[in-house]
């Protein structure tokens, strides 16, 4: 982790998102985009970190990001997600979502579809709608799904005009964001401290299944669904404790771990790698939370915790590797805590981390203080 | 330099009519006079109406009246706008944005010394804050530089140069100060460092020298002397000394003065770092050196070369000699280091601004006075810190630079005597200034927070006032600002701006909300109100709506008696939905006897006992039913005697008055049951 460049761009970067690599091809990641918020005027850029030894001689040194192209984008980005390689969705705080084409020819993105009011209020004086930002949006091609203040879920099909469904009210507080669980489902949390379960298939606008944290109604600000493990989950909140969650069974959290000191804003698991965690939150501070538990010894103790994994681990002791994968490392209800490594990776404290995005040993991250942090080697 | 001060920038806003007419009113006017010291505003013709402005925390509002100048109103129609007049232009640069979020950092860090660390090592520390302070204005100026390159219209690549020649004066003076207050360095090694200072700022010397040594014969090169004096002004002699070489192999007749002027070069005794040898030791050795270069120059050694003859002058630091290289000296302060180089090697500090004022005197010559760049620069060598600070206060267009200079200075202990008569001190009060500019901003007011933490005195209620300001456009957004408010026990402004998300969510409809954010702020009367809504809606409904968060109110729900009752109505609710009808109805009566139930809510309770009282089995006891008969009477003797009942009302009276009847009688049935069974209970 030696090699972190940071980058004044003059723009509050709210959201960071590497570009997807075709599966199967042993691409790095080179290009990601970002968003801005609460500038006059906000755009959403792609970036390159390529070799950029041939594209400008001038003022870039190896390592260095530099714009590919960029677009402005009407309020702030409060989410920002890659549809496919070519397509990225935005969510803005006027309540609009946007799908925004890059033409990698002549290097410009241009707006492909639009949803103009997919979030907005309806006031009770006033019957015409006033707009509501929209928080959180999630890709699963063809669908996209979005998550807004109104608490309503919108799910759209990237070739449609009109919303495919929507559940109006869905929430009565704020959704904060939205991930897809096992496809039709969707996970959203709020800002009183629930995840809430949500299945298409089923009609009505009740959730499938409610979890919450015990009684003091934390906010949650982020949430991610562990890569292999469909029912792992993690979600970040607003005192800044990292909470890990099963959800096939039980309505709390498996494990709560004291983590930042103010919002969490963001958590990843790593999309290759899933006993690597990160998280970046409001104190500044952004987190490598390793799990990966390499050391023999550890692995079979921390095996005697969940029900699950110790009969697992009686059954198949002899793969240990193989189970490993299998059992999520982050289940287990040892209180020896003792093997989850946690690394600062900013090097002195700024404003806010407001997002972060790893793909492969390439991890970006974007803060209020208007710099972009780019590292291409997290593992080394 | 010649154009430090930046022009306001003026911005239009269309004005509505209703803005106009209340702004008749306004209290102050500009004079004329005052209007074009700052710049003229477009379209208000200020010749024949009267303006009026307001002011804003780092701008001003400024409009036409429709009053002529004899303060006589016409309805002659006018300039329909009302214009922004900013005075920090700089705020609102793109490219020194990022000068602004790169110094927040590492004045944040500066803070965060540790005031422990004393001698040598906060020395170290601090000259290592101010360097990476200078760096971030170089990168800022090579950036500003790069812009006005690739601009296209000459008046932006105009407004970008100008920028670049500010920032690299802030960098010239930001380095002198650094030597001479945060170094300190003393007699030698202070030259040395003053003549780094030169060579940095004088740079186009080693473009010219590529270019020279690139050419395929260097000696002949139409720049060659040129080169060769400005590498001696700066005292780079080795360099200097090997372009002599290449002159010494070219033309053979003057090889034998290059050699003698180079062997000069190579023998002048200077301070090297490692060194261990003491001044009076240097000032010896200088003094023979100087003694042989003179003696060559009396022997006539370079007389059938100028060129080397003048090259000889200079080392011997003669003055008229050195103001014939005016040109490549290019000011005054470079002029007194090469003066000083080669007459005075072993300086005091104390004594530089003698030299200083007499340099700037032999440059000028009388012809020019000296611009606002000199006179700092000459404050600087006066040691007069508060001059400095105040000369680059009035010239210089943000206030960026003299605060982060000034908190530095104070750092390093220089300003602890001053005071000034208003506010705190000046430390506190340029730091104000730069944070409310930054406050004023769009975006950058994040950054101010941190400034006015550091202001022991003002820096709390500054922030508490501007912070109120933030626009709230997104619960992010309040969130960040919310954060920014709890973490400094700023429990009023927490309050209000819950309250005000409280209040945006009522008008939204969004209750849930609304009560989410009320229990953050412990605010006990608007979620009552709150409350107040969801119960209306659900007698409107017949059914709860954001169950999810009324179901989970949990500790929340003590916060005020109406929030309490939602809570526990609910509960009733859920008991009766589980059928657990005993539970369901020692809830319900509690509810009203223990008064937290509002009146005008009992009938509705009264009303749900009814399915109670029907049951099968019987659920009131009698002593719970003598209770609720209670009720019902309270509440139908309290009622008020209308005078004249419309037709309405009467159907309304109708209703109340069977529902009265039938509960009467549910009542009356379910007395005689619990009785009853209350009796053969205690019978048997």
């Amino acid at each position: 982790m030696e090699e972190i460049y940071a980058k004044f761009v003059s723009q509050k970067i709210s959201k960071t998102r590497w570009r997807p690599v075709p599966s199967g091809s042993l691409q790095t990641a080179e290009t990601f985009a970002t968003g801005s918020w609460d500038n006059e005027e906000n755009r959403v850029l792609l970036w390159s970190i390529g070799d950029l030894g041939n594209l400008d001689s001038d003022g870039g040194f190896e390592g260095d990001h530099q714009v590919l192209c960029g677009t402005r984008h009407y309020g702030d980005v409060m989410d920002l997600q890659f549809f496919d390689q070519e397509r990225i969705v935005a969510a803005s705080s006027t309540g609009c979502v946007t799908v925004f084409l890059h033409h990698p020819n002549n290097q410009t993105l241009s707006v492909s579809q639009q949803w103009t009011t997919a979030h907005y209020h309806t006031g009770p004086g006033n019957p015409s709608c006033s707009s509501a930002p929209c928080t959180g949006v999630v890709c699963n091609s063809p669908e996209i799904v979005t998550v807004g203040e109104d608490g309503r879920i919108n799910l759209f099909r990237v070739d449609h005009k009109e919303a495919v469904r929507t559940i109006d009210n869905a929430d009565s507080s704020t959704l904060h964001a939205v991930t897809f669980l096992r496809t039709p489902e969707i996970l959203t949390v709020n800002s009183i401290g629930q995840l809430k379960i949500w299945d298409f298939r089923q009609q009505g606008n009740e959730p499938s299944q409610i979890l919450s944290l015990t009684g003091d109604r934390v906010p949650l600000h982020c949430v991610d669904r562990h890569p292999n493990q469909q029912h792992v989950v993690a979600t970040g909140g607003q005192d800044g404790m990292l909470s890990i969650w099963d959800v096939r069974q039980g309505t709390m959290p498996v494990s709560l771990l004291k983590a930042h000191e103010a919002e969490m804003w963001e958590v990843h698991f790593h999309p290759s790698n899933p006993d690597h965690l990160f998280t970046c939150s409001e104190d500044g501070s952004l987190w490598h939370w390793d799990a990966s538990t390499d050391v023999p010894e550890k692995s079979s103790l921390f095996h005697q915790g969940g029900r699950n994994s110790t009969f697992l681990s009686h059954s198949i002791s002899n793969q240990a590797n193989v189970h490993q994968s299998l059992i999520s490392s982050w289940l287990s209800t040892d209180p020896a805590r003792d093997r989850i490594e946690i690394t600062s990776l900013l090097p002195n404290r700024t404003l806010s981390v407001n997002s972060l995005d790893v793909l492969g040993p390439c991890l970006v991250c974007g803060t209020d203080s208007e710099a972009i942090y780019v590292t291409r080697q997290l593992f080394s | 330099m010649e154009e430090l001060d930046g022009e306001p920038i003026v911005t239009k806003v269309e004005m509505p009519t209703v803005f106009s007419e209340s702004h008749q009113t306004a209290k102050r006017y500009l004079t004329k006079q005052k209007i074009e010291n700052i710049g003229l505003i477009p379209e208000v013709n200020s010749k024949k109406k009267q303006m009026c402005f307001d002011w804003g925390p780092g701008e001003m509002l400024v409009c036409e009246t429709s009053f002529n100048k004899k303060g006589k109103s016409e309805t002659v129609p006018s300039c329909p706008f009302i214009y922004i007049v900013r005075k920090d232009v700089d705020v609102y640069s793109h490219i020194l944005r990022k000068l602004f979020n790169e110094s927040h950092g590492i004045f944040v860090g500066l803070q965060r010394i540790e005031e422990e660390l004393t001698g040598k090592s906060r020395k170290a520390q601090l000259v290592r804050v101010s360097k990476n302070y200078r760096s971030v204005i170089r990168a800022c100026m090579e950036e500003m530089h790069q812009a006005a390159i690739a601009a296209t219209d000459p008046d932006s690549s105009r407004q970008f140069s100008s920028q670049v020649s500010i920032l690299s004066a802030m960098e010239l003076i930001w380095n002198l100060c650094e030597i001479l207050f945060i170094e300190v360095a003393p007699a030698g090694p202070l030259l040395l460092l003053l003549l780094d200072w030169v060579r940095l700022h004088v740079c186009e010397v080693d473009s010219m020298l590529a270019d020279v040594l690139g050419s395929e014969n260097p000696s002949k090169h139409e720049g060659f002397w040129k080169l060769v004096t400005i590498l001696v002004l700066q005292g780079r002699l080795d360099e200097a000394r090997q372009m002599l070489s290449k002159e010494a192999d070219a033309s053979p007749t003057s090889a034998g003065m290059c050699r003698v002027l180079g062997d000069l070069m190579r023998t002048m005794p200077v301070l090297s770092p490692g060194n261990t040898q003491t001044l009076t030791e240097l000032e010896l050795k200088w003094q023979h050196w100087h003694e042989e270069c003179e003696r060559h120059l009396q022997d006539g050694t370079f007389v059938s070369s100028p060129h080397l003859e003048s090259l000889c002058k200079i080392m011997l630091g003669d003055e008229a000699a050195l103001l014939e290289q005016k040109e490549l000296l290019s000011n005054w302060y470079h002029f007194l280091v090469t003066r000083l180089l080669y007459s005075h090697p072993t300086v005091k500090p104390i004594d530089l601004h003698f030299y200083a004022q007499s340099s700037l005197d032999l440059f000028l010559g009388g012809e020019s006075n000296p611009e606002p760049l000199d006179n700092i620069l000459m404050a600087a060598f006066e040691f007069d810190i508060h001059q400095v600070i105040k000369e680059c206060s009035i010239a210089l267009s943000n206030w960026w630079f003299v605060a982060h200079l000034t908190d530095l200075l104070d750092h390093c202990k220089l300003l602890q005597s001053h005071n000034l008569y208003f506010g705190s001190n000046m430390r506190e009060f340029l730091l104000l200034e730069y944070a409310s500019g930054l406050f004023s901003h769009h975006s950058l007011w994040q950054l101010g927070v941190d400034y006015f933490d550091y202001c022991p005195e003002l820096g709390r209620v500054s922030l508490e006032l501007h912070i109120e300001r933030i626009p709230l456009s997104t619960e992010q957004k309040a969130l960040k600002v919310l954060r920014i408010c709890e973490q400094r026990q700023m429990t009023e402004q927490v309050r209000s701006i819950c309250k005000i998300l409280a209040m945006k969510a009522v008008r939204n409809n969004r209750l849930g909300s609304a009560l989410s954010w009320s229990i953050r702020a412990k605010d006990a009367a608007f979620a009552t109100l709150v409350s107040d809504r969801f119960l209306r809606d659900y007698c409107e409904r017949g059914c709860f709506s954001d169950l999810d968060l009324i179901d989970n109110l949990g500790p929340a729900m003590m916060l005020s008696d109406r929030l309490t009752f939602l809570g526990k109505y609910r509960e009733f609710h859920r008991l009766y939905g589980d059928k657990r009808f005993v539970d369901a109805a020692s809830l319900l009566l509690s509810l009203m006897t223990s008064q937290i139930a509002p009146r005008s809510f009992w009938m509705t309770l009264l009303t749900d006992a009814l399915p109670l009282l029907e049951q099968k089995q019987v659920i009131f006891s009698a002593e719970q039913t003598y209770e609720l008969l209670r009720c019902l009477e309270d509440l139908t003797s309290g009622r008020p005697v209308h005078g004249e009942p419309d037709a309405q009302q009467l159907q309304d009276d109708d209703i109340e008055t069977t529902k009265v009847e039938m509960l009467r009688l549910s009542l009356a049935r379910n007395l005689a049951r619990a009785i009853i069974k209350e009796g053969s209970l205690e019978g048997s």
